[in-house]
């Protein structure tokens, strides 16, 4: 009964429904234009950069849950790559170390912007070139290996379910878990939406902003290995476009700019979306060079929508 | 017992010429056998936005239209990625599961397409990779020597300033294995000429505009220059640059743009005459990747990687290749399926690749 009762609140959750049909009416579209696609060895290729790109939006949705914005998550997650080509390979300790390190450094990032009252967007865009160069300083020219256990994770076959979705699955399931069922959710989500109300109960904002930008850090982490594991070697470049498309997937799946209203279910399925947009495309024989309007597009068509409905509730 | 075991290797490998004659294979010397008529060949390219690439572009449509068009192969498609190393790995995956029996690709990273490339040969897919190469090890690679490229222009401005003199380098851009190599085989090249002394190096990223601004900037500070070495796409810049200066136009070695050799022959009908030379990697390669596919789909033996010589225009063939040239493109042939072949016949044996044709009009 509670199950249930928890699933159709999900199910009811304003903004989930609108990503979910669009996933499948996509995914249904790309099988519907080649059929191959709807197997198990098809939807795990399909999906497979859908993994990074999971994590780089659960990252970023910790930040906009905060009311910030993090424009260096691209890059963190090359540098993460890097590093996870390199030590992580060579000297597991001092990789396991640092990325430990990088996750405090996202946490003590959180507490700058707090303490100072700086914005955001200045602050992450800042760091974005920090862990750009020291992505370069890692790893100078592309190269370096994956961990044999991180590329057999990543090309892992789990049973029944393809290892992109059962990820998504996990992934958002703990995001969910931690982020709107927990206690301790609400006032993360509340220093985002109403920090007033939050401090006035007593809770610490710094160290609720330190945890979401902890989460984002460990999140961003994840997705560094997610794509170090798709790649198998690595490039101080590779993860730039993940800014852009983790705020894109936050977004399309019901997370909004003013604080504190955020999806994990939906950016979860906001990446997923995000990926088969290119991907749409080339199955439908569209010349790429849409795929960027088309993910703009998308964008906009969905924050229209959002602004038609709440008109109309008004 | 050697002579007879050779005769009968002979007589083994006659026997079997003569069985895949009988079979009714059309040519099965020179395409290896099978059929390519029923299959598809895909381009992924990396970034489009620059001339280099449109007409890379333009070559790959001018081979596989020709090939399609002749029912040598079935279909063929190009996607582009906005230079963006995982957007072109998603296209790479989902080119694998269109049933495309080739993909040919020119990379946006030298390692982070390898998982995908590895995920498409495991499941039968031939993978070409030319251009900006991709280190997958499973990837055929047409590739060009560029270290060769710097070692020519070194012996050739040797020659030119008798073993003494000044020298500038103009690089491409920083931190890439073209510049990279380039710059090595200068430096190997005038390492034989101790009186030769490289007196500056600037990085013109290829681009006529920056190098003509870091050479004015730099031009101030250095002594006399007789010559200089460049990459490609930055002759021009440059020589503007010493003009600018009011300094004597040095010998400048060109980069095959159309606007470098307009320049070149401008300088060489004025009095006194102008004398250089000028290569260049050449945007047709797109045309031997796509050949090169073709053949190993057909079974031809092609070896893992094929060196393809650099495009180069002496004094003489100036004026044909000007002909040839649009307004601000770069030299090309359009590469032919039989030239491919020659060409992989060169690599197998070892021998001197085939002289590149010049176009006889405009693309």
């Amino acid at each position: 009964m509670a199950a249930e009762a928890r699933a159709r609140r999900l199910a009811l959750r304003p903004g989930l429904a609108l990503p979910a049909l669009a996933f499948l009416l996509m995914l249904g579209a790309i099988i519907a234009a080649e059929p191959r696609v709807a197997s198990y060895f098809g939807l795990t290729v399909l999906l497979g950069f859908a993994m990074p790109a999971i994590f780089a939006a659960l990252a970023q949705m910790a930040v906009i849950a905060a009311g910030d914005i993090d424009l260096g998550i691209g890059p963190f997650l090359s540098l993460v790559n890097c590093i996870a080509a390199t030590w992580l390979t060579d000297r597991p300790a001092a990789g396991l170390a640092a990325l430990a390190g990088l996750v405090a450094l996202y946490a003590a990032m959180g507490a700058l912007i707090h303490a100072r009252a700086l914005p955001a967007i200045v602050v992450t865009l800042g760091a974005s070139f920090v862990w750009l160069g020291l992505a370069i300083l890692v790893l100078p020219t592309p190269g370096g290996a994956a961990p044999a256990w991180l590329a057999a994770v990543a090309a892992w076959r789990p049973p029944l379910l393809p290892l992109p979705l059962l990820v998504g699955l996990l992934a958002g399931a703990a995001a969910e878990w931690l982020l709107m069922r927990g206690a301790y959710g609400v006032v993360l989500r509340g220093i985002g939406g109403n920090p007033r109300a939050v401090a006035r109960g007593g809770w610490s904002l710094l160290r609720a902003r330190m945890s979401l930008y902890a989460a984002a850090g460990l999140a961003g982490v994840l997705g560094g290995l997610a794509l170090t594991g798709l790649d198998t070697s690595g490039d101080a470049t590779v993860g730039g476009q993940y800014t852009l498309v983790s705020i894109a997937a936050v977004i399309v799946g019901g997370g909004e700019f003013t604080g504190g209203v955020v999806s994990p279910a939906g950016a979860v399925l906001g990446a997923f979306i995000m990926l088969l947009t290119g991907s749409l495309l080339s199955f439908l024989d569209v010349s790429t060079d849409w795929q960027l309007s088309a993910q703009g597009g998308i964008l906009i068509l969905v924050l229209a929508a959002r602004a038609l409905r709440r008109r109309g509730r008004a | 017992m050697k002579p007879i075991s050779y005769i009968g290797r002979a007589a083994t490998v006659a026997v079997l010429a003569l069985a895949c004659g009988l079979s009714g294979a059309a040519t099965p010397a020179r395409a290896g056998g099978r059929s390519t008529a029923q299959d598809g060949i895909a381009l992924s390219n990396s970034y489009a936005g620059n001339g280099w690439r449109q007409q890379m572009l333009k070559m790959w449509n001018g081979a596989a239209g020709y090939a399609t068009h002749h029912h040598i192969i079935a279909r063929t498609k190009v996607v582009n990625s906005n230079n963006s190393a995982t957007q072109q790995a998603s296209q790479i995956a989902d080119l694998t599961l269109q049933g495309w029996k080739a993909i040919v690709i020119d990379a946006a990273s030298p390692t982070a397409l390898n998982g995908v490339i590895a995920q498409a040969c495991a499941a039968h897919i031939v993978v070409v990779v030319f251009d900006s190469l991709a280190t997958a090890p499973c990837a055929y690679k047409v590739a060009y020597n560029y270290v060769s490229m710097g070692e020519m222009e070194a012996n050739y401005v040797a020659k030119r300033l008798g073993g003494k003199g000044n020298v500038l380098e103009v690089r491409g851009i920083a931190g890439t294995s073209v510049d990279h190599d380039i710059h090595e085989g200068i430096v190997k090249g005038f390492a034989k000429y101790p009186a030769i002394k490289l007196v500056g190096s600037v990085h013109g990223n290829w681009t006529q505009s920056i190098a003509q601004k870091e050479v004015a900037g730099l031009l101030p500070s250095l002594p006399p220059v007789q010559a200089v070495v460049t990459q490609g796409g930055d002759g021009y810049g440059t020589y503007a640059a010493f003009k600018a200066a009011g300094r004597p136009t040095p010998l400048i070695i060109m980069g095959n743009r159309q606007d470098e050799l307009a320049l070149w022959q401008k300088l060489a009908s004025a009095p006194g005459g102008y004398q250089t030379f000028s290569l260049s990697s050449a945007p047709g390669v797109s045309s031997i990747a796509f050949w090169v596919a073709q053949q190993i789909l057909a079974g031809a033996k092609v070896p893992h990687t094929v060196n393809v010589p650099l495009l180069v225009i002496r004094q003489n063939e100036l004026a044909a290749w000007l002909k040839a040239v649009p307004a601000g493109g770069v030299s090309t042939p359009l590469y032919s399926q039989k030239w491919t072949e020659e060409l992989i016949a060169a690599n197998l044996s070892g021998k001197a690749p085939p002289a590149s044709p010049i176009p006889t009009g405009m693309p």
